[in-house]
């Protein structure tokens, strides 16, 4: 098949006997796919409320809208799983695109809640003090206009608030559920793209310092379209090489098991240069969503100029997101790899230990500090995911799952420490405040101890799920790095609790707002996850352990 | 199912750590009270062990085990030795002695909001470190031991940072910043033994899949559960390293002078008497009956390491200026006695160990207590900022000297059996490390006494002219530690009968017989 074969493409297609009646209509599997639809579905709508309803209904009504889809999302998560998707069976469904197993299940389950949680603190409107009047959240009152402008000054005394964070926010959680989920490389690269716009939108709407806010949102997404264009380059070259965009296939053709050739390919499929060049960019390209060292530099600028919440949320869940769809591309579409994957996975796992835990120690603000704590996280978790054992998918599902609400729970505590200039991030002002608020600084403690890994938090729980699959696995000396790494981490965890503890109160240090039962509820969800992971993960650890097989 | 004693006992004050810091602000001494009464109920209880406890008997007794994180091989199960018997004898007895000694210790200053609580929360943590110290006694799971291992220096740093001498001699604020060096300090050293611990703790569960210290103990005598030399002595290090610096030995010690003088006495006393003793008591229980061959050849460093810090630290304990600092390095010189003696691989070195663990608490308590006493009348640690004190408190100097003489090991004092035996112990297997250890002894005598001599004789100091003798409150501390260090350096079979099944035990675990004297070998 030479001159003949690149015809074929066209050719076959042209010469089959009946097209229009070969076209078939994709067949759907709208109960499998029902929570990435509910969430889409309620996104959309939330757009049209904001188009329609009168602004003083908006905020209940997209609080409710959103609140009843992320519940609804759930519960059809949960009755996929007890159905036994997951556990005894799995499916694949929209035409070979969404895997329905027990990671993605889990992964979706997890990052629904998250998203609850998130929503409570993008909602919460008692923290800032009343603006002519009006209760106002962490976001700007119009997004369009200019910082310090007299547009902003009218917006701002109208009361405007930006309730598009409600159908923004759903939009970014129907990418991240597919995301863990999808099945073909084009799937996956929409939702990537379906996930970020959001998330890149939202980073911008912050009510205060709204040029830092817009300045992380430039660089996350002039970052994240770098991460985009190389993730896109990576599928190309990954199409070459196997002749098709779907995991099954493509580990197929790694393992040699697919001997037909595609005519059109002949010439590059089996090219193993593809395969590596275009392995190493797709995952380059998740690795930078998941902010693993060396695709890590937008992760504090982000994580500082963001509004709160939206850090929160981003920290949480993106991170769940993208570790999910990052352990099924090594371990559905490159197990045959893994020989090449596993040194490079080897030295990111490390040097993101190492520098995440190491560079935290300078930081001075506290969301700055927590951006290279979740880098450090990152990499523990690729501990986990170098594994390559059924256990290795299990302690990353559970890790993911105790992570994400710390640190949501700590991101809400800090929305709650503030001066007149909104929140008091920078850490001098953290001074003493185990002395004016106990309880507030004694749960910022108990999230602190978890990130540290402190035994009875489910930091502990997590942390020796990953290491003990990364020493079954055979990984050794990444343990001990990743334990050193913890020793370090521990130090700046361990000084912050030092200053709220033992230093004197400032004298015009920040208040601690009393939040509405909002804040309250998302921070008290994650004390106790917090706690019952670490106390009584076992329930836990089996649900991760039965949803840690894929399907391909 | 029997009643669970174990749980209880470690239960208890777990328990009445959350009730005391739920106390309402306004009602401090109310926590005080109950803080005392459920230090003593503890004590009710880890005294029903002591008597249900039949040294004859099973190795582990009062053994209770649940399944807890199965995907771990993780189990909740307790049971207790005679060693381990003994320390929670002494742990529940020193601390209701540590919360009177410290009654008004964290009483709260004029300033500060209402809503700050430091008393409640000084003897909840207080109860809290008993507790975990009870659960990490009596843990026969490495899992469950390391969780409170690691879990109990979160209560201990807040007392060791939160808490300090009411006056101290460079002011307030210097002062609040050494308390928070030292408490960081002492968390960073002992975070780091603990990590490093749990990747051998991984690693064990690698090698043996379980954590049960009884199966992985059976199976590796049975020849069941084989490791490989090198990973034998891997793990060995790691779990040798968490407890070398919890206990403390040379060159791991140096975070105990500065916790243990920027804190107050009573919290000194929990630190030195109480929680190192976990460190020692873990090396016997874990080092050696889980990596029995390579305990044996760690043994010439460890040995080595443990007569230089009798020696280094007697040392440095005669040459400083801070009573309490003296005191700690005071502390490391046993410590060194006590290692020497576990690692000397006689039965007599292991009793005396064990037993010193015992007596080194109490003497440690009593010198400690008084010298916290001593301090906050004077409002400074220094001993040039004393003299003649023996003449207008003589009650005191002579309690003092009493703890003095105890740790220095007078004879007719408790310390004085076991550095005996530990001696005696080391020199059948190791005559040169025993002689050298010898020394640790003149040199106890050397820091002791000129401590007293500065501190108590000579001509009275105008500052303490006015001194108050000891209260009320103060006599009630001191005395019955005084008269147990006196009762048990002329008796101390009580504690020996304990004791001794289980050194045996642990002698066979690590295949050791007690050298047989020269002149019945000879025959």
């Amino acid at each position: 098949m030479s001159a003949t074969a690149v015809h074929s493409l066209w050719t076959t297609a042209a010469t089959a006997a009946d097209p229009i009646g070969r076209i078939d209509a994709p067949k759907i599997e709208y109960g499998q796919l029902a929570p990435t639809l509910i969430i889409i579905g309620a996104a959309v709508v939330g757009i049209l409320v904001e188009a329609f309803v009168p602004r003083r209904a908006r905020y209940y009504a997209q609080m409710f809208l959103s609140v009843v889809a992320l519940i609804a999302a759930f519960a059809a998560v949960v009755a996929l799983a007890a159905g036994g998707y997951g556990t005894t069976k799995a499916g694949i469904a929209a035409m070979g695109a969404i895997a329905v197993d027990g990671p993605a299940l889990f992964l979706q389950g997890t990052i629904l809640l998250v998203a609850l949680v998130g929503l409570f603190t993008f909602a919460e409107r008692r923290l800032d003090p009343e603006a002519h009047g009006s209760r106002v959240d962490s976001f700007a009152a119009q997004a369009a206009a200019v910082p310090g402008s007299e547009s902003e000054q009218k917006a701002v005394k109208a009361g405007f608030t930006t309730t598009e964070v409600f159908p923004l926010l759903l939009f970014a959680v129907a990418g991240m559920l597919v995301f863990p989920a999808a099945n073909d490389l084009l799937t996956l690269f929409v939702a990537l793209e379906v996930l970020s716009l959001p998330l890149y939108l939202l980073c911008a709407l912050a009510r205060r310092k709204r040029l830092m806010s817009q300045e992380a949102a430039v660089k996350y997404f002039l970052l994240g379209a770098f991460a985009s264009a190389f993730t896109l380059f990576g599928i190309a070259l990954l199409y070459g090489y196997a002749g098709s965009m779907s995991y099954g296939t493509i580990a197929q053709v790694v393992d040699g098991t697919v001997p037909t050739v595609t005519p059109a390919l002949a010439d590059t499929m089996g090219n193993d240069a593809l395969l590596l060049v275009g392995s190493a960019l797709l995952v380059m390209g998740l690795l930078f969503k998941v902010g693993a060292v060396p695709f890590h530099m937008w992760t504090p600028d982000v994580y500082q100029g963001a509004p709160t919440p939206v850090t929160g949320f981003m920290a949480a869940a993106t991170k769940v997101a993208a570790f999910g769809a990052l352990l099924r591309i090594l371990y559905v579409v490159l197990p045959g790899l893994r020989w090449d994957w596993r040194p490079v996975m080897w030295a990111v796992a490390i040097v993101t230990m190492l520098a995440g835990a190491i560079v935290a120690i300078t930081q001075t603000d506290i969301k700055r500090l927590l951006a290279y704590s979740s880098i450090a996280h990152a990499g523990f978790i690729l501990a986990g995911v170098i594994a390559t054992t059924p256990e290795g998918i299990s302690s990353v599902l559970f890790y993911l799952a105790a992570y994400s609400f710390v640190t949501i729970g700590a991101f809400a505590v800090v929305t709650l420490v503030r001066d007149a200039g909104g929140e008091a991030t920078h850490l001098s002002k953290w001074a003493g405040l185990g002395r004016r608020s106990p309880l507030v600084a004694a749960v910022f403690a108990v999230f602190l101890l978890a990130f540290a890994g402190i035994p009875l938090t489910s930091g502990f729980s997590g942390k020796f799920a990953v290491f003990k699959a990364a020493a079954e696995g055979g990984a050794a000396p990444l343990v001990v790095i990743g334990v050193i790494s913890s020793a370090i981490a521990a130090f700046f965890y361990i000084r912050v609790i030092v200053l709220m503890f033992f230093s004197e109160p400032r004298p015009e240090g920040p208040t601690v707002a009393v939040p509405s039962p909002l804040t309250m509820t998302a921070i008290g969800v994650g004390v106790a996850v917090t706690v019952v992971l670490g106390v009584a993960p076992q329930y836990f650890l089996d649900l991760a352990g039965q949803a840690g097989v894929f399907v391909r | 199912m029997s009643f669970p004693l174990l749980t209880v006992t470690a239960a208890l004050p777990a328990v009445g750590a959350i009730a005391t810091a739920a106390v309402p602000a306004a009602r401090r001494t109310a926590a005080k009270w109950l803080a005392l009464l459920v230090s003593l109920a503890t004590l009710a209880l880890a005294v029903t062990v002591l008597v249900r406890f039949d040294p004859g008997g099973d190795r582990y007794q009062l053994t209770e085990s649940h399944s807890w994180i199965a995907d771990f091989g993780v189990r909740y199960e307790l049971g207790v030795d005679g060693i381990a018997v003994a320390l929670i004898a002494l742990t529940a007895l020193l601390i209701p002695f540590i919360i009177l000694a410290g009654w008004h210790d964290a009483d709260p200053l004029e300033t500060g909001s209402s809503r700050w609580r430091p008393t409640q929360g000084f003897f909840a943590l207080i109860l809290a470190v008993e507790a975990m110290v009870i659960i990490s006694f009596e843990a026969t799971d490495v899992f469950l031991f390391y969780i409170f291992f690691e879990a109990m220096l979160i209560p201990l740093y807040f007392l060791i940072g939160g808490f300090g001498d009411r006056a101290h001699q460079h002011g307030e604020k210097t002062a609040a910043t050494q308390r928070s060096y030292a408490a960081v300090k002492f968390l960073l050293y002992n975070l780091a033994g603990g990590l490093i611990m749990l990747a051998a703790v991984i690693g064990l569960y690698v090698v043996a899949g379980n954590f049960s210290l009884t199966e992985i103990a059976q199976a590796r005598a049975s020849g069941e559960l084989d490791m490989a030399t090198s990973t034998e002595r891997w793990l060995f290090l790691g779990f040798f390293f968490a407890f070398a610096v919890k206990a403390p030995l040379f060159p791991l010690h140096t975070w105990l002078p500065n916790a243990m003088g920027e804190s107050t006495a009573p919290v000194a006393v929990l630190i030195t008497a109480v929680v190192d003793k976990v460190g020692t008591f873990a090396m016997l229980r874990f080092c050696l009956q889980l990596f029995p061959e390579a305990s044996k050849w760690a043994t010439p460093v460890v040995l080595v390491l443990a007569v230089v810090s009798i020696i280094y630290g007697a040392l440095l304990a005669v040459g400083q200026r801070d009573i309490k600092r003296l005191i700690a390095y005071a502390s490391i010189s046993h410590f060194g006695f006590i290692i020497m003696g576990i690692f000397a691989m006689t039965s007599q070195g292991q009793s005396g160990a064990t037993l010193y663990m015992v007596n080194h608490g109490i003497s440690t308590a009593v010198l400690m207590l008084i010298a916290g006493f001593l301090i906050s009348r004077r409002g400074s640690r220094l001993i040039a900022d004393f003299g003649g004190v023996q003449k207008v408190a003589p009650v005191l100097a002579g309690t003092f000297l009493i703890g003095g003489l105890a740790t220095l090991s007078l004879p007719g004092l408790a310390p004085f059996v076991s550095e005996f035996l530990v001696l005696v112990g080391t020199f059948t297997r190791y005559p040169v490390i025993g002689i050298i250890a010898t020394l640790g002894i003149v040199l106890a005598a050397l820091y002791t006494l000129v401590l007293y001599q500065r501190t108590m004789t000579g001509p009275v100091k105008p500052e303490v002219s006015a001194m108050p003798d000891l209260r009320v409150r103060e006599l009630v501390v001191v005395a019955p530690l005084v008269a147990l260090l006196i009762f048990l350096g002329v008796f101390p079979k009580p504690v020996t009968d304990i004791v001794n099944p289980a050194v045996e035990q642990t002698m066979s675990d690590v295949h050791k017989k007690d050298p047989q004297p020269e002149v019945e070998a000879a025959k």
